[in-house]
């Protein structure tokens, strides 16, 4: 099958690759682009382990053709932190809230929170458990990621953190 | 999990999208958000010789404000229909109804054009247009026609689709102000098709039903229209003996498979209590 040349800016760089149209995104940015922080878990739009940002959405990238991704501009877990190399308050966050455990969905989760952060700066715990909704955690049983996404909130915002009493 | 070969196309106009479709013919299939098609490609169900990709389609998208109802572009978003002020005011039982379809992520690529088009009775829009009395536009290269929800689903995968012909537009009316609504959806977890699933949409004046739609969803090959069941509340206070009536003529209509999510006889019981508990909630809401 012949391939299709495609660009894309991934974490702010242009890229380009020659794809056969039936590539998904997630093999073009593991295998073509090296950046294999996005995981592959289920590959049946489950688990949402292979979470991006395309254009402004998060979306499951085992379920998106490169192709489709032609001229968008794409976030990974790579390109989360701050520019100076610092880490991000989400990723700060997960590190202090013992957000992880095997850390296979936290690229995904990560993600997944930028941009729910984006839309809903300082969701309820309600609105956080629903946000990450697509995405599946074996480990934590999601009471740190939650956690987690409440402490970036709050420090993004300039709020106080304060742990809800258990 | 690797699909099989295809051909990509990407047309920029409904036009050209229509054309490509009739040209290439059976072998080729739209691709709209990919959230049913891609994962069916993947597992090999399906393997299209070539996909045309209705994603840079301007035209397609978006919420149009007409008269007496909005009209849907078929690759409007889940997303995008929770974050319209219009159908949230106008039309809110999609509003309720697109919260409880997959996940954010799917929502934000799986369209309202793929769900009622591609005809598994396991999506929920469906039996929401027919409960609104929605209708469906339909493109071809000659010109388009207008189905209505309720003729369009003919079994599991078919509906009045004609080769080379495109899902294009969704027209909704809108309900009467005061309406009461609610969509009622059991699964076994976020994500999961619905094990039974009621929509409801009712009109009361003095604490009588005035009309009254009902719509059920993964009960059958295809979503379903209750008539007999709404019938049986319009004219009443919806006293516990007239819910009962209801649920089992609604019951009556259902042939849902037995699956993972339950024996036949299981999800019929449920479909009943979906329909009881949609019916309560909308008269709550109506005013």
């Amino acid at each position: 099958m012949a391939k299709t040349h495609i660009t894309m800016k991934v974490n702010g760089a242009e890229v380009e690759g020659l794809v056969e149209p039936r590539t998904l995104l997630v093999h073009f940015l593991r295998e073509t682009l090296s950046l294999t922080g996005t995981h592959i878990g289920c590959e049946t739009t489950h688990c949402g382990a292979c979470t991006v940002d395309l254009d402004g959405k998060s979306v499951k990238s085992c379920t998106v053709f490169a192709v489709q991704a032609e001229g968008s501009e794409i976030l990974t877990i790579e390109g989360i932190a701050n520019a100076d190399g610092s880490l991000a308050a989400l990723q700060e966050g997960f590190r202090m809230m013992h957000g992880l455990q095997c850390g296979f969905c936290t690229p995904g989760m990560i993600v997944r929170a930028h941009r729910l952060l984006q839309e809903n700066p300082a969701p309820t715990e309600a609105e956080i458990r629903m946000g990450i909704s697509g995405n599946l955690c074996r480990c934590t049983g999601y009471q740190n990621i939650v956690k987690a996404i409440q402490y970036a909130s709050a420090k993004v915002n300039g709020t106080e953190f304060r742990e809800a009493a258990e | 999990m690797i699909p099989g070969s295809f051909s990509y196309h990407r047309p920029a106009t409904v036009s050209d999208a229509v054309k490509l479709l009739a040209d290439l013919g059976d072998e080729a299939r739209p691709l709209a958000g990919g959230h049913s098609l891609v994962p069916m490609m993947k597992l090999r169900l399906a393997s299209p010789e070539h996909l045309v990709d209705l994603g840079r389609i301007e035209g397609l998208k978006g919420i149009r404000r007409l008269s007496n109802a909005l009209e849907i572009g078929a690759m409007t978003t889940q997303h995008d229909l929770l974050g319209s002020d219009e159908i949230a005011r106008s039309i809110p039982i999609l509003h309720e109804a697109a919260l409880l379809i997959a996940d954010p992520q799917v929502r934000y690529m799986g369209t309202v054009g793929g769900n009622v088009a591609n005809g598994d009775p396991g999506n929920d829009l469906p039996a929401l247009m027919m409960t609104l009395g929605a209708s469906y536009t339909l493109t071809r290269s000659s010109g388009s026609r207008t189905v209505a929800a309720r003729d369009f689903y003919q079994g599991a995968y078919f509906t009045a689709l004609e080769p080379g012909e495109l899902l294009t537009a969704v027209t909704v009316p809108i309900p009467p102000s005061g309406h009461g609504y609610a969509y009622e959806k059991l699964k076994r977890k976020i994500g999961d098709y619905a094990t039974a699933a009621a929509a409801v949409v009712l009109t009361m004046k003095a604490g009588v039903v005035e009309s009254c739609a009902i719509g059920l969803t993964n009960l059958a090959e295809t979503a379903l229209l209750a008539d007999a069941a709404a019938r049986a509340v319009i004219g009443s206070k919806l006293e516990a003996a007239t819910l009962k009536t209801a649920a089992a003529a609604a019951e009556a209509i259902m042939t849902p498979a037995a699956d993972a999510r339950g024996p036949v006889e299981y999800r019929k019981h449920v479909g009943g209590i979906m329909v009881t508990r949609a019916l309560a909630r909308a008269a709550a809401r109506a005013t």
